[in-house]
């Protein structure tokens, strides 16, 4: 087992644990911090496949701002997500199946595609490809998603505000 | 110096800014903003001419505009010796016109605004001369011709205002349209519409063959077409014949704007226009554009000379000088005579915007325009009298005045390159120093004949009784004449000296080698590269045209001064002539009949063809909707609501029997979706 | 040696485990983390195929940035209406938000 692998298994670990901490576990704010390791883990894989600016991105958004945003909301809605509530629904059973059903035949599907190895060399400097790309070809994908961001934005405020 | 040029056209599109938005505000004060204006625009300019004299290199600035693959467009200025002395004229008679406007628009409670137009027209024509490329030029253009139809209408309540306002900016819109295309098609063949860049071209193209375009049974040579579609616009804005009808017209503006529009502005943006694009007039074969300049200029002359004659309105007469002069502008250009033509220009200026102001002076004093009703006039304004003689001197050319100097170089060259175009021109000079000699004798001498109780203007607008007025520009409640308060004579006597000195730079010996300095000064260079001689100054012919103009003089003395034969007589005796001249050769009537009248009865065909052939089939349509539309609500009340109703139970039932699926919760909803999902994945991997 | 099937297995995995935790959770907060995941196994994939399948124009890292910053938009919007539910409703469980049910 060489290091790469090594490194995928552990990272692989981390991010199934802390995935399953945050669907099973019984306290919200656990959740949310086993939220932590798992994006960290998936930041990790990215760092294996040399995708390092999205790495970036991954910690400072995800792991900086939308775990951190989740636990304000956990703590500010304390009435609804106590230890007193009841977190489950009735059909945990039926998801169960139906979830491992679909992991399940998509396994069959991906597993029977004889996939390559890596394609070609990845672009010297990430993220001045990355730049190049948004600002050439998928700039209209870079003007949209900004429109979004300000339009979510808005919105935030908008439904959030206390209303006087 | 050079480097500021920018700065010229920019303070009185400022001063239009300011008067246009606080104008109202200030008031009494809004004439200085303008005139402020005006003073810096004259100080830069003066700057950038005469640095041009003492030597310095001509100037072009340009930035990249628009940018369209390799085509760009560019915008920015030329200094030259041609735009320098230009700007100098435009800024100084237009300061001038501008001070005196003070006076006589005083009282005027719309003072603001038509001083906002003044300086909006003179911004247009320096941004127009100063321009660097044929865009540039005609957005200036098009901006002197906007100002030209809103201050030619500027008393917007008289009908006749309106209708002199629209005949101009239509009747200048055929010529514009034309120089539009033309400068389309000059784009179309160089790809850029730069002045330089299109100039060099030209020549290059000279000595090649020229490209040929097929017209009917003609072949024209695609860059005489070129430039005969630029010279529309001279034509229209200067006033050549045939397009010369609404000149005449735009007396109907306040006389200020007729001096603007007579010389500094508007009509010399035509012969400019021809000056600065003289190399693509130049480079045509056997300069054929040029020769159609000449006969266009020439016939003008000789027409409106004529016309002047039977006139008796002191500024429609002007008016028709100004055509007249301004033909010999073009004829001077179109003869080979590009130092003639432009050097008149400038002299035209001074002296035509004089003989407008004094002629101003004059109606100020006696509330009338007709020459008839005048008379005496030189004991009571003596200041008005005497700059007016100036300028009447200037015009007819008598030595040693600067009309003298700058139409003797149009004949000279005339005689040396088209003698036809000298005999005609000789006729018109004598027909100018004879209508001038008759507008002088009836205004400035024998008795007073004027009415003891002139009638109020019957266009009087209601605004000026608003605004406690009985009448506009200084009424004073006398009936007799009176001398111009000095804000306006003061003008005067400054063009006066300009009319009486301005020639002189065109006296032989004054520049290197011999010849005049204006020569010097203003000189086409495509000239020697042709090997054409400008024809020195020679005193028989000078002498011969002073003869014509003292011969006009004393003709016009005779009748109209001693009255040795009575002017009755006369007109009795020429009869038809007379009319047909007065009629101004019917010019007017026929556009009037073809185009307005014409016009007008396309607009009846087409009412009548749209009242009887397309309401009728409207009407038909009409009809068949409404019969149909009763078939149809039969169908719709028993077939369609039936149906509607049916599809409605049918859903309420189905409604019901779904209902209970229906939790209102997302997550059975998703995962009814994962396992339908799951279901997908199975019928796919089933078919691999 | 890693392979493209390893990362597409774990992607699988995550997805699975996200999408379960949207099925299961009544808390509004709790399904967001669920869709989280699902998002982020959906990257993983993004940029696994870069890596392994095309690398021009790293168009995988382009879409999950794009990813990445919707999720965020989604957040703020989601949470927000969190809040705004909770001080309406003092709830934020979805079985119990159904004022548009008939």
């Amino acid at each position: 087992m060489n290091a790469e692998a090594l490194a995928f298994y552990t990272l692989a670990a981390m991010v199934l644990a802390g995935g399953g901490l945050v669907v099973l576990s019984r306290n919200l704010v656990h959740a949310a911090v086993s939220l932590v390791p798992t994006l960290l883990g998936v930041a990790g894989l990215y760092v294996l496949l040399h995708a390092e600016f999205v790495t970036a991105i991954q910690i400072l958004i995800y792991v900086g701002a939308i775990t951190v945003l989740i636990l304000f909301v956990i703590l500010l809605t304390e009435g609804a997500t106590g230890l007193r509530v009841r977190q489950r629904n009735e059909q945990v059973p039926l998801a169960f199946v139906v979830c491992g059903a679909l992991v399940l035949l998509l396994w069959g599907v991906l597993l029977r595609v004889p996939w390559g190895p890596p394609a070609g060399p990845m672009p010297a400097y990430n993220p001045g490809a990355v730049g190049r790309s948004f600002l050439l070809p998928y700039v209209l994908a870079f003007e949209v998603i900004s429109l979004v961001i300000l339009a979510s934005l808005v919105g935030a405020i908008v439904i959030a505000r206390r209303e006087e | 110096m050079a480097r500021l040029a920018w700065l010229i056209p920019l303070f009185p599109l400022a001063s239009y800014a300011v008067l246009i938005f606080r104008g109202r505000a200030l008031g009494d004060r809004a004439p200085f903003v303008a005139i402020g204006a005006m003073a810096l625009s004259a100080l830069v300019a003066w700057g950038v001419f005469v640095e041009q004299v003492l030597g310095a290199e001509s100037f072009v600035w340009r930035a990249a505009w628009a940018v369209g693959g390799q085509r760009v467009i560019t915008v920015g200025y030329t200094v030259d010796h041609l735009s320098a002395i230009t700007v100098a004229m435009i800024t100084l008679v237009g300061g001038l016109i501008f001070v005196y406007s003070v006076g006589y628009m005083g009282g005027d409670p719309y003072t603001p605004r038509f001083f906002a137009f003044l300086s909006l027209f003179c911004a247009g024509m320096l941004t127009m001369v100063l321009a660097n490329s044929f865009l540039l030029m005609l957005i200036g253009w098009e901006v002197i011709g906007l100002c030209s139809y809103l201050l030619i209408g500027f008393y917007f309540r008289r009908r006749s205002a309106n209708m002199a306002q629209m005949k101009a900016f239509l009747t200048t819109r055929v010529g514009d349209t034309l120089m539009l295309i033309g400068i389309m098609a000059l784009f179309w063949q160089f790809g850029t519409v730069d002045y330089h860049a299109v100039f060099e071209a030209v020549q290059r193209g000279a000595k090649e063959a020229a490209a040929v375009v097929r017209l009917g049974p003609w072949e024209v040579p695609l860059v005489t077409l070129t430039a005969l579609l630029v010279f529309g616009g001279p034509i229209g804005k200067s006033g050549q014949f045939p397009l010369h009808v609404w000149l005449p017209d735009a007396m109907e503006g306040p006389t200020p704007v007729s001096a603007l529009i007579h010389a500094a502005t508007m009509v010399a943006a035509g012969v400019y226009l021809v000056g600065r694009a003289y190399p693509l007039f130049f480079y045509t074969p056997h300069h054929e554009a040029l020769t159609v300049v000449a006969w266009v200029g020439t016939v003008t002359a000789l027409l409106a000379a004529l016309m002047a004659v039977a006139q008796d309105d002191i500024k429609r007469i002007l008016a028709y000088s100004t055509i007249s002069q301004l033909g010999f502008m073009m004829a001077g250009l179109g003869v080979l005579g590009y130092t003639a033509g432009l050097f008149h220009l400038l002299t035209h200026a001074f002296f035509k915007a004089l003989l407008f102001l004094a002629a101003g002076s004059v109606i100020h004093a006696v509330h009338t325009n007709n020459i008839k009703e005048m008379g005496g006039l030189w004991r009571p304004m003596p200041v008005t009298f005497g700059t007016f003689l100036a300028g009447f001197l200037a015009l007819a050319g008598v030595f040693p005045f600067s009309g003298f100097w700058s139409k003797d170089e149009i004949l000279l060259e005339a005689y040396h390159h088209e003698p036809a175009v000298y005999t005609v021109l000789t006729a018109a000079a004598f027909l100018t120093a004879l209508y001038m000699s008759r507008l002088v004798a009836y205004a400035f001498f024998g008795p007073y004949r004027g009415p003891a109780h002139p009638e109020p203007d019957p266009w009087l607008p209601e605004d000026y009784a608003r605004a406690g007025l009985y009448r506009p520009h200084g009424y004073h409640g006398s009936a007799e004449p009176h001398e111009s308060p000095p804000v306006m004579t003061v003008p005067l006597v400054v063009l006066a000296l300009l009319a009486f000195g301005a020639g002189f730079v065109a006296v032989p010996g004054t520049g290197p080698e011999g010849g005049s300095w204006i020569h010097h000064f203003l000189k086409f260079k495509g000239f020697e590269a042709a090997g054409i001689q400008a024809p020195s100054f020679s005193w028989p012919l000078a002498l011969r045209s002073l003869g014509v103009v003292l011969a006009g003089m004393a003709v016009a003395w005779v009748v109209y001064g001693l009255e040795w034969v009575r002017s009755d007589q006369v007109r009795a005796w020429a009869g038809p002539a007379y009319g047909f001249l007065r009629n101004r050769m019917y010019i007017d009537t026929l556009y009037g009949w073809v185009f307005v009248r014409g016009g007008l009865a396309l607009a009846a065909g087409l009412w009548w063809f749209d009242r009887h052939v397309v309401d009728g089939l409207v009407n038909l349509v009409g009809w068949t909707t409404v019969l149909t539309s009763r078939l149809h609500r039969l169908v719709d009340t028993y077939v369609v609501d039936g149906l509607v109703n049916l599809v409605g139970w049918a859903t309420r039932g189905l409604g019901l029997l779904l209902q209970p699926l229906q939790t209102g919760r997302a997550y059975n909803y998703i995962l009814v979706a994962a396992a339908g999902l799951a279901v997908l994945v199975v019928v796919s991997l089933w078919r691999l | 040696m890693i392979g493209l099937a390893h990362y597409l297995v774990l992607s699988s995995l995550l997805f699975g485990l996200g999408l379960f935790g949207v099925l299961t959770r009544r808390n509004a907060v709790a399904i967001l983390m669920g869709i989280e995941l699902m998002l982020n196994a959906a990257n993983v994939n993004f940029v696994a195929f870069t890596r392994f399948v095309d690398p021009t124009f790293v168009r995988g890292h382009i879409a999950a940035l794009v990813v990445i910053t919707l999720a965020a938009c989604e957040a703020v919007v989601g949470l927000a209406l969190v809040i705004n539910a909770y001080r309406h409703l003092e709830t934020v469980n979805v079985d119990q938000v159904d004022l548009l049910k008939g």
